[in-house]
């Protein structure tokens, strides 16, 4: 039973409040017709599956109703941060190796970042909080 | 905003309503009330319940106009009116509960849809579709930790404050509006099965059912 | 001292028994007597039974070795009647009551004459070491004989097979502080953390908290420990941040501080629940705790020597003894040999001997220990023989006497001649081994420590050990050890560290202990009488030592190989003697052989406590429309659909025989398709989507075209996954430009909100759109049949003329006086109006509809009829008709797909996928079974050549098939290998009787096939 932390509700909530959605950063690709059919099936069926540092999709479905982003530890099941669509991971197998917190890293093997609010939405949901 | 298609869903002239407790019958169970009740339940039925999407700064103004109380910005935060009737609970970055009395639901959507005008946000009556009830007594509670993995404790959960949470197998909105109460909010369907649960976990502390009021 | 005749071994006075009231039980049939304050341990061993029961696998008689929740012998069955039965129980652990009634759960036909006994040597050759590893291997259908007659001779406890009369429940608990375990450290840890101010919750697995104090040698303060425990307790009960729970164990320990306690709340009362004022209370309760932090401060087990015949009954741990004189005032004997590596062993001898019964010797395997209680036993005048161990105890049912040599540990020999010294008791110490089971519960190796000769827990986050569980062990220091690690976890969570006035203990000068764990035999680990390791599984020294010979060097495989530390027992004595004899078999140390991994539960859990009140009537949420009770009343049938009830069908009582569902179905569906019926319509999901996005939002998610949809216009939509298959269809209306109202299917309403905001909250937040669930706000009904129209006419303001009213359109206005939407859409192929207004309105609505619908005899219907009436149109159930590879293609539904859609949707790239353009597709048609009096089963394979032998090419299978009334034929809907080029072809369906069914492909359409009857 995770305790996660919902970067919305801003409190710790039981795992049964929320759904896993599997790795996060797997954008849509925006011309799917361009896709090759390798390249379109990758993005529907191909994951990562890490010993360590794992960048996962999850939604707060009974509470909020948001989606966000979980940095979870595959092994130790720790979860070393919680983010907000369109926010990027601070805490990546990269930056872990080599030892920095650095913020704005680009996210683990086989995250395309794209995934997420944008600019607009980002400020919007910022203001929310005002 | 413009182009929605507004529905005033109560009838012009009464006819029967039914709560969605009507098929638990609490009146049944009133009568077997305990003597000196550990916790006591009250159904608050037929209240009008909106919910209210939007940016929090586009829609404090049109709130405070209307309802004379700032919107609620803070996770988790339930703020009532001056006379104590009306209640909005955050439940979203974009997603507010309004709870006002019977038959205000309708005139408080179209005051605030004059009021917010042409900005982006949606009002919808979800007056048929929930219920609210009422738990109060020395040993509520310990019903809601039989209920809830939210933590109740008066030191996590002080008066003003409300979430969305699990509640037995479903779901529930559990506040908190003031230091002897608490309100659940159930969702029609399954508010039966909240009730059952509720006068089962309550009945080792002693349980009074109240008949709920208009 | 003189002793109670009717409990030989019960001392005169000592213990925290109440002596003045008597207690009567009964074991294996026989009654006994005990006292408030005994278990049901201590009141057997004070009435003088050795054997509680059989070994597992050599049936050997046993008896009870410990006093706590280590014991792997006293596992007793529990319950005077059918419905109480309870399995499993450490009769170590069980509180006495009056009218308890226990039996072993082992030993056939009795543990006193036991068949398996008197064939010892077979069990011996029968189960071998590798005995599971081995059978799993032989032919599978073997096992099925061995497991009867192992589970028949070994007992594993049974279940009751009547139903239980008690309740359970669970309690969800948040505390900033959970301190495990109410020995010296739990205690002073709770104070600390209490007086910090954090929320406290101190928990213990016995009847009375205290622990190690309960039966001390040491005094706190000068007076007994007791006093300063029992001081504690009260302090900690007056404090509001404090909750105390006794009897609680904590088994599980789970991610991120997640616990489980197990809280027994009248199991020390009777084999049920008694009503407190009348009212029910739970059996026992399970608390869901979530802590801040934890201090785990479970202490440590003693760990017995591994010597030869070590299970005959009277070999007892040594602080059992201790615990057995002191806590409950029994002596488990009368003449004493006690074999130690320790000074604390020295304990059970000088309790023995101030209970004036008699030491014969202790054996110390150092040559020259010197400490305290060493020289208080030269000064009793006990005889002790050092450098020696006892090798081997003689007896059957009892011990009769130890034999006790020198023995040389570094060259693991015995190295002097052995003595026999007559006894019957044998009380034995090789040190303490920490409690670390909850911390590996979280998948954390403990971690070896040479100085304490044992494993601490390895490091978790938020949890802090406090005294024996990591291996401190003199009083003064637990005590500082306990407020340390309270004020920790309180600091942890942001309270300040508080001061706490510890008693002064008395100190007492040690001799350090020697490392043994087997003791040599003159005889070789193989050839000499066993020397049980896991008495519970009964796994010995030999079994350990074969294991390595045979290749498993690692411990996980030893363990698996001997079953050592399985099920209930959970190693909690012997694995580290089992590391200990396979480390030295492998010629390695102890921490190169590594730990077995400890799982939850620590202590086994009822059934009972982990489902609560999850069960019965409360075992699922029922969800009802709010027509429901107007359903039961009229006799419905009910289907459960998701966690709804749905009406199933009506069945009515004609000239008083109820109709079969066969009879009803058919009756409600001519009544829809010759005069008019309603149906129940309120769990469809509805979806309420506002914003200038909402019609672009649409197109992205459905298949076919939404931007021209007009308000007051209906559309039915189809949605996919991006994989190009089916995931929910329904129709969509449009309320106004900006605002649309989707339905989905019953069971999809959830997910497909959800699907709405995945996407709209991952990929595409610049919409302006907003999504709400409108369900249960919603009741709706669908009138439908040929007088639908005249019957609503009669109680609607809104024009229903075919002209103003067009298939498709929806209407506002009133219905029975309240104010309803109409939408004229229909899923039956009939005229049908579907009539949606609020909840709380709708019986008075459905009621008025009943009223006026007498004289056209309006049929109420429930979902069997809907799905025959459906099915005869051809229209599709999303999860019935579809599985998750079935794209609209499949279906044939080209119209609802918008090829030339400016936005790519969802779904529409897989459509161009080299597997989804296969012509053999498996593709939706209908089917027409040759003979009509032929209902095809769902499910049913279907070939094209019946002629083929075993295994068939299998080709399709029936999707959905009913008996259609109006066509007076069965009929079914199938999905077939390129089917759709296959109409008018022969298919077959070969059934499990023999029997093979002709059908032929034909459109899915089967009545009114242009449609027309829903636009009249």
């Amino acid at each position: 039973m995770f305790h996660i932390y919902c970067p919305y509700c801003e409190e710790h909530r039981e795992e049964e409040e929320f759904h896993p959605k599997g790795q996060a950063h797997i954008a849509r690709p925006a011309d799917p017709d361009a896709c090759s059919d390798a390249e379109w099936g990758d993005y529907l069926f191909f994951r990562d599956n890490p010993r360590g540092i794992h960048h996962e999709l999850w939604v707060h479905a009974v509470g909020c109703r948001k989606f966000f982003n979980i940095t979870r530890h595959t092994v130790t099941y720790a979860i070393l941060e919680t983010y907000r669509m369109g926010e990027q991971p601070t805490i990546t197998a990269e930056s872990l190796a080599s030892g920095e917190k650095a913020g704005n890293v680009q996210a683990a093997s086989g995250g395309q970042q794209t995934v997420g609010a944008s600019d607009a939405a980002v400020a919007s949901v910022k203001g929310a909080q005002a | 905003m413009s182009d929605v298609r507004m529905f005033d869903s109560r009838p012009a002239t009464a006819v029967d309503a039914e709560s969605p407790l009507a098929v638990s019958n609490l009146a049944e169970r009133a009568r077997r009330s305990a003597a000196d009740p550990g916790v006591t339940l009250r159904e608050r039925a037929f209240l009008g319940h909106l919910i209210l999407r939007g940016g929090a700064i586009v829609l404090d103004e049109a709130v405070r106009e209307v309802l004379g109380v700032s919107l609620p910005a803070r996770p988790g935060a339930l703020v009532h009116d001056a006379d104590g009737e009306r209640s909005i609970q955050w439940l979203s970055p974009d997603e507010w509960l309004l709870i006002v009395p019977e038959g205000e639901a309708y005139t408080l959507e179209k005051r605030l849809r004059d009021a917010l005008g042409d900005a982006h946000f949606a009002i919808v009556d979800v007056s048929g579709g929930q219920t609210l009830v009422e738990l109060s007594g020395p040993r509520a509670r310990e019903v809601l930790m039989k209920s809830t993995p939210y933590d109740v404790h008066p030191r996590h959960f002080p008066a003003g404050k409300g979430v969305t949470t699990t509640f037995a197998k479903a779901t529930a909105i559990v506040r908190r509006p003031d230091e002897e109460l608490w309100e659940l909010v159930l969702r029609r369907s399954f508010a039966d099965y909240c009730y059952r649960w509720l006068v089962d976990a309550g009945e080792e502390y002693g349980l009074a059912v109240e008949e709920s009021g208009r | 001292m003189s002793q109670s005749s009717s409990q030989p071994n019960r001392l005169a006075q000592g213990g925290r028994v109440d002596r003045t009231r008597k207690l009567t039980f009964t074991f294996n049939g026989k009654r006994y007597t005990g006292h408030p304050g005994d278990t049901l341990a201590s009141a057997l061993l004070a009435n003088g039974v050795d054997v509680v029961n059989r070994s597992f696998k050599y049936s050997r008689p046993r008896g009870i070795v410990a006093a706590g929740a280590e014991e792997p012998n006293a596992v007793v069955q529990l319950g005077a009647s059918e419905a109480a039965q309870v399995p499993n129980v450490r009769a170590t652990q069980q509180a006495l009551y009056d009218g308890l009634e226990a039996r072993s759960t082992n030993g056939w036909p009795n543990v006193q004459r036991d068949l398996m006994g008197s064939v010892g040597k077979l069990g011996g050759s029968f189960m071998p070491p590798g005995f599971y590893y081995k059978t799993f291997m032989a032919p599978a259908s073997m096992w099925m004989t061995y497991e009867k007659y192992i589970r028949k001779s070994a007992g594993l406890g049974r279940s009751p097979v009547e139903s239980d009369p008690d309740i359970y429940d669970h309690l969800n608990q948040h505390c900033d502080v959970l301190v495990i375990g109410a020995g010296p450290a739990g205690l002073s840890a709770a104070l600390a953390a209490a007086y910090s101010g954090a929320r406290v919750i101190l928990c213990d697995e016995q009847e009375t908290m205290g622990g190690s104090l309960l039966d001390s040698r040491e005094t706190l303060d000068d007076a007994e420990a007791t006093r300063w425990a029992d001081a504690v307790i009260d302090e900690l009960a007056s404090l509001d941040n404090v909750t105390l729970l006794a009897r609680t164990t904590a088994n599980g320990y789970h991610d991120h501080n997640f616990v489980t306690l197990h809280e027994r709340r009248t199991e020390h009362l009777a084999d049920v629940a008694p009503r407190v004022d009348g009212r029910r209370q739970s059996r026992s309760r399970l608390h869901r705790v979530r802590a801040a932090q934890v201090v785990l401060a479970t202490g440590a087990h003693e760990r017995p020597l591994v010597y030869a015949n070590n299970d005959v009954p009277g070999n007892l741990l040594a602080g059992a003894v201790s615990t057995y004189i002191r806590r409950y005032g029994v002596a488990p004997g009368q003449k004493l040999v006690l074999s130690t590596s320790n000074d604390h062993g020295y304990r059970a001898a000088l309790d023995w001997h101030e209970a004036g019964r008699e030491v014969v010797a202790i054996a110390d395997a150092r040559d020259n220990p010197d400490g305290e209680w060493v020289e208080q036993a030269r000064a009793a005048g006990i005889r002790i023989i050092t450098g020696s161990a006892v090798i081997e105890a003689k007896g059957d049912k009892r011990v009769s006497a130890a034999r006790v040599a020198r023995i040389d540990i570094d060259g693991f020999r015995v190295a002097g001649k052995a003595e026999e010294l007559a006894c019957d008791t044998i009380a034995s110490s090789g040190g303490y081994s920490p409690v670390v089971h909850l911390s590996s519960h979280t998948g954390t190796r403990p971690v070896w420590r040479d100085d304490i000769l044992g494993f601490v827990p390895g490091d978790v986050t938020g949890l802090t050990p406090a005294g024996g569980a990591h291996g401190v062990y003199a009083l003064d220091a637990v005590l500082e050890d306990g407020v340390a690690a309270g004020n920790r976890a309180a600091e942890a969570g942001g309270f300040p560290a508080a001061s706490v006035n510890l008693p002064r203990a008395s100190a007492h000068r040690e001799s350090p202990a020697v490392a043994l764990y087997q003791v040599p035999h003159e005889k070789p680990t193989l050839r000499a009488p066993k020397q049980f390791v896991d008495l519970q599984n009964d796994v010995t020294a030999a079994g350990i030592d074969v294991a390595t010979r045979e290749g498993f060097e690692s411990i996980e495989h030893v363990k698996r190989y001997t079953a050592m530390g399985f099920g209930t027992d959970q190693g909690k004595l012997g694995n580290i003697n089992g590391m200990a004899i396979a480390a030295r078999c492998l010629g390695q140390t102890i921490p190169e052989t590594g730990t077995t991994v400890f799982r939850p539960n620590y202590t086994p859990v009822t059934f009972g406590a982990i489902v609560g009140r999850h069960c019965r009537e409360l075992f699922d949420p029922e969800r009802y429309t709010a027509l429901h009770q107007w359903h039961v009343e009229h006799g419905a049938e009910f289907e459960d659909v998701g966690q709804w009830k749905r009406p199933w069908y009506f069945p009515r009582t004609v000239n008083g025989k109820k109709e079969s569902m066969h009879e009803a179905v058919a009756r409600e569906c001519l009544a829809v398709r010759q005069g008019v019926g309603i149906l129940d319509a309120s769990t469809l999901g509805k979806i309420d989507i506002q914003g200038p996005d909402a019609r672009e939002f649409l197109g992205r998610i459905y298949t076919n075209k939404w931007a021209k949809l007009a308000p007051g216009r209906v559309r039915y939509g189809l949605m996919c996954k991006d994989d190009g298959m089916l995931m929910d269809d329904g129709t969509t209306s449009c309320l106004g430009d900006n605002h649309f109202l989707m339905t989905t299917t019953t069971g999809g309403a959830a997910g497909v909100l959800e699907w709405l905001e995945i996407w709209h909250q991952t990929e595409w937040p610049e919409l302006e759109v907003y999504f709400n669930s409108v369900t249960d706000h919603w009741a709706t009904m669908t009138v439908t049949g040929p007088e639908a129209r005249q019957l609503l006419a009669e109680i609607t303001d809104i024009d229903l003329d075919k002209e103003a009213f067009k298939f498709m359109d929806w209407k506002e206005g009133n219905v029975a006086g309240v104010p309803a939407r109409v939408f004229r859409i229909s899923f039956t192929g009939e005229l049908a109006f579907e009539i949606n207004v609020q909840a709380n309105y709708a019986m008075h609505v459905w009621k008025t509809l009943f009223e006026h619908g007498e004289k056209y005899d309006l049929t109420p219907y429930g979902t069997e009829t809907m799905h025959v009436l459906r099915a005869e149109k051809g229209l599709i159930i999303v999860g019935q008709d579809t599985d998750g590879s079935v794209t609209p293609e499949d279906l044939g539904m080209y119209w609802a797909i918008g090829y030339d859609k400016p936005f790519p949707w969802i779904g529409k790239r897989a459509l161009s996928r080299p597997d989804t353009r296969r012509v053999d597709r498996k593709q939706l048609v209908g089917l027409r079974p040759h003979d009509p009096g032929v209902v095809l089963e769902e499910g049913a394979q279907i070939v094209f050549d019946p002629e083929q032998s075993i295994p068939m090419t299998m080709v399709g299978h029936v999707t959905s098939s009913y008996y259609s009334p109006v066509l007076d034929s069965g009929f079914a809907l199938a999905v077939v290998k390129g089917g759709h080029h296959r109409m008018g072809e022969t298919v077959y369906l070969p059934m499990v009787d023999g029997k093979v069914h002709a059908a032929e492909i034909v459109s899915t359409v089967f009545y009114d096939p242009k449609g027309e009857r829903q636009h009249v």
